[in-house]
């Protein structure tokens, strides 16, 4: 089945910065003072249990962010195309987004949430709850059957969770004792006992717990709705997978669209010194003077009418959706540049005064080239943390934006646009809770396992950290 | 003392001069007031002489920054940006796209707000640093290695979820106090209570982090050591020593936000129905009220300045060592 590709902005722009952070880990790899605090995180027991979980949530964004365009009918040339872009992962759960319900149903029901009139066989009518159309629909008799099966399919996948387990623990350790040249059973019982530099038991037990649960959640899924689903009778837990790569891509993105510009102006401010420092200064000083809020909302609103008024540049409403997702980025950006520029100026105020710059300056190196060769990759590393330390801050802001009205497009799926809907089912009665409760739980493991990631690279980089945990303060 | 605060006042008039700019190119350039015009009109009612008529109503119909068509000093001052920008130095906003007196708005909203925010923002930092402190006291421990977890896990909640959770349980399970609403005299206690204990449980988490991070590191400082070799008692060590010196970056954090504090929070007032400057902002960016959106921008740079200037005095006073001059 030929597919067209459909390349969002915010797509390419994310493997981009996947093939940024490729890049630049190989090039601290054979340099031991730049991997040196980044072995010390991989070293954080906390901060490699957060990595892990990050990871899947992670593998679920990349995967969500290859769009292309399915082919609706037609053959050859005049094959046509549906406007709509999905993803490999809206392939790979296809169930979950096309099998939509009526209107709410609770977790893991077999009714409907709301009464309805039912037309039965003999041509009578009652006002009943209407059976799901795919919760449950495996059973004859949800109200005798439906926890006896529930509980039969979660015994399964607990045990295929076990052996899923074991086998990824299994490769994981014949690689370990490969490289380290020992036996199974040795490197396994170092791994389990804690004795490697790196925390693999922790890791595996993350990933252990991560399986408890994925595997119960994926199978149970293929009979029934196992968060519920929403007013318009989508599953709850495909909004909440999806509503994963907006937070990341806000998370992240942010940091990397205004980073041209917050390296361009911060190292020059910082080389340069003098006038071009005082104007770049001043020019922050008064964009952080804004209240971020405010400039943000002022920017969406002008933004809006922008889009309004040139409603050519985006035929699809997905692209609409994407560029207003990639505009909030770069907004974003604006408000939290500042104070990146202002580390890297500081950064590099120090590094000009180096040897080895003062030697280059000797040989006569343009100033360009000693900024893009010298002074650059010796910065880059306050870049990455702060991706790490701003991302779970971005994420929370994303949610308040969106109910204030500037946060992404409403038609995106999105943990904002989740907890929007929700405030108001809270107030019916009785409450709708299911979705408000999947995006909390979401997002509050995606935005815990963010935070303890950063403390951990905090800890790494922080010298007066080291010294209160009597370690030896890095060299330089 | 004086001087230095007459030169402060005169370094922060560039700043927002470039606020003042910013926002009017964002505002007028990026769009030009046809378009603003369009969106106001709607779809339906679009005809060259509704957005013309609009465009005068509002004050938009004037060339952006040179008026080549008016007498004398007009020439500047008949312009979108004189009108609209300039005369925001003096504190005249206008009137707002629906045609009210947005100071006047702002003068009486401001009460709902603070009424809001100052208690918040008073038992917050009490809060905050209390809880700072009974975990550096007992550093080191369990109870400070599950205080940080606690916090962390606070932390990783999207306020949100705080504000829904605490409306959900005392107003619709207890039915403690209304959902929603304000009200001056002897209600108000009534309205306030629930958003006050929402921010103030939602700062905890980040805000006790904050502290004990402050007075960790002053804990290892010498002259602790020293006042603790003299036999003080731990306590008359926290508070007499260690609160006294971690003043300088607790004010730093804290002093600047206290003018904004007339702000009010966009998300407590609109979830609460409070008739402040908050809520105030939020209905302007949902009817999409660009003269009010832009006069918050420029009352916030100001508050903004205006505490960072008090930050600076704040030092002097609590430490003897920083003299401004």
């Amino acid at each position: 089945m030929p597919l067209i590709p459909a390349v969002l902005w915010t797509d390419a722009l994310i493997y981009l910065l996947l093939a940024l952070i490729v890049l630049f880990a190989w090039y601290v790899r054979g340099r031991p003072h730049l991997a040196a605090p980044w072995k010390r995180v991989a070293q954080s027991k906390s901060g490699m249990i957060a990595a892990t979980v990050l990871a899947a949530y992670l593998a679920v964004g990349l995967l969500d962010s290859i769009h292309f365009r399915l082919p609706i009918e037609g053959n050859g040339a005049k094959r046509v195309y549906s406007v709509e872009a999905l993803s490999i992962f809206d392939l790979l759960v296809n169930p979950l987004r096309t099998r939509v319900e009526k209107t709410y149903s609770a977790p893991l029901a077999a009714y409907l949430f709301a009464k309805e009139t039912i037309q039965l066989p003999d041509g009578a009518e009652i006002r009943d709850y209407p059976r799901l159309k795919y919760g449950g629909a495996n059973l004859r008799d949800p109200v005798s059957e439906r926890a006896a099966d529930i509980a039969r399919r979660v015994f399964y996948s607990l045990v295929l969770a076990a052996l899923a387990w074991m086998v990824v623990a299994a490769i994981l350790v014949r690689l370990v004792a490969m490289r380290r040249k020992r036996d199974f059973r040795e490197t396994a019982m170092a791994m389990w006992r804690g004795e490697n530099e790196i925390p693999w038991n922790a890791i595996l037990i993350t990933f252990g717990t991560l399986m408890l649960f994925a595997f119960p959640v994926a199978i149970l899924s293929a009979h029934y709705h196992v968060f519920g689903t929403d007013k318009v009778g989508q599953d709850v837990l495909y909004l909440s997978l999806k509503s994963i790569r907006t937070g990341l891509i806000i998370g992240t993105l942010t940091t990397l669209v205004m980073l041209p510009f917050a390296l361009a102006m911060g190292i020059m401010a910082g080389y340069f010194r003098g006038w071009v420092d005082d104007g770049i200064q001043y020019f922050y000083t008064t964009l952080s003077s804004i209240p971020d809020v405010l400039l943000i909302a002022a920017a969406v609103l002008m933004m809006q009418v922008f889009m309004d008024s040139h409603p050519q540049m985006f035929p699809t409403v997905t692209e609409r959706a994407d560029f207003r997702l990639l505009f909030l980025c770069i907004i974003l950006g604006v408000t939290s540049w500042t104070s990146l520029c202002r580390l890297l100026r500081g950064e590099t105020l120090k590094l000009r005064e180096l040897e080895y710059i003062q030697a280059a300056h000797a040989f006569g190196v343009s100033h360009l080239r000693i900024m893009a060769r010298h002074i650059l990759p010796n910065v880059m590393h306050i870049v990455l943390i702060t991706v790490v330390l701003s991302f779970s801050g971005l994420v929370l802001a994303e949610a308040v934006l969106t109910y204030v009205g500037v946060g992404v497009d409403p038609s995106m799926i999105s943990f904002g646009n989740m907890i929007n809907s929700a405030r108001l089912e809270m107030a019916r009665e009785p409450a709708v809770w299911w979705s408000l409760f999947a995006a909390f739980l979401f997002m509050f493991v995606l935005v815990l396992a963010a935070n303890l990631f950063a403390d951990a690279v905090r800890d790494a980089f922080d010298p007066r950290v080291r010294v209160a945990a009597g370690l030896p303060a890095p060299k330089g | 003392m004086v001087s230095y605060i007459i030169r402060r006042v005169i370094y922060a008039i560039p700043i927002l001069i470039g606020v003042n700019i910013i926002t009017f190119a964002l505002f007028f350039v990026v769009n030009t007031p046809d378009d603003i015009a369009r969106m106001q009109l709607g779809v339906k009612r679009v005809t060259p002489e509704a957005v013309a008529n609009w465009k005068h109503e509002h004050g938009y119909d004037k060339p952006l920054l040179y008026n080549a068509g008016a007498q004398g000093r007009s020439k500047f001052t008949d312009t979108i940006f004189y009108r609209k920008s300039v005369r925001m130095f003096a504190f005249d906003f206008g009137l707002s796209d629906d045609g009210r007196d947005i100071a006047y708005e702002i003068r009486t909203r401001m009460g709902p707000s603070l009424a809001i925010a100052v208690p918040a923002f008073i038992v917050g930092l009490l809060v905050n640093i209390s809880f700072a402190l009974l975990i550096a006291f007992f550093r080191a421990t369990y109870l400070d290695f599950w205080g940080v977890v606690v916090c962390v896990a606070m932390m990783s909640i999207s306020g949100l979820f705080y504000i829904i959770g605490g409306q959900y349980l005392v107003s619709k399970l207890w039915n403690l106090v209304p959902i929603s609403g304000f009200d001056f005299g002897f209600d108000t206690p009534k309205f306030v209570i629930l958003p006050v204990i929402v921010g103030v449980i939602s700062g905890i988490g980040s805000g006790t982090r904050w502290y004990r991070t402050i007075f960790l590191e002053e804990i290892n400082k010498d002259y602790v050591r020293t006042a603790r070799a003299k036999g003080l008692s731990e306590i008359r060590v926290l508070f007499k020593h260690v609160l006294k010196n971690a003043m300088i970056p607790i004010l730093t954090g804290v002093v600047v936000v206290i003018p904004l504090l007339f702000l009010g929070s966009l998300i407590t007032e609109s979830f609460f129905g409070i008739p402040g400057l908050g809520s105030y902002t939020i209905d302007a960016i949902n009817s999409q009220d660009f003269a009010v959106v832009r006069a918050m921008v420029f009352i916030g740079s100001v508050f903004y300045i205006v505490g960072l200037i008090l930050t600076d005095i704040s030092y002097t006073m609590v430490d003897p060592r920083i003299r401004l001059a």
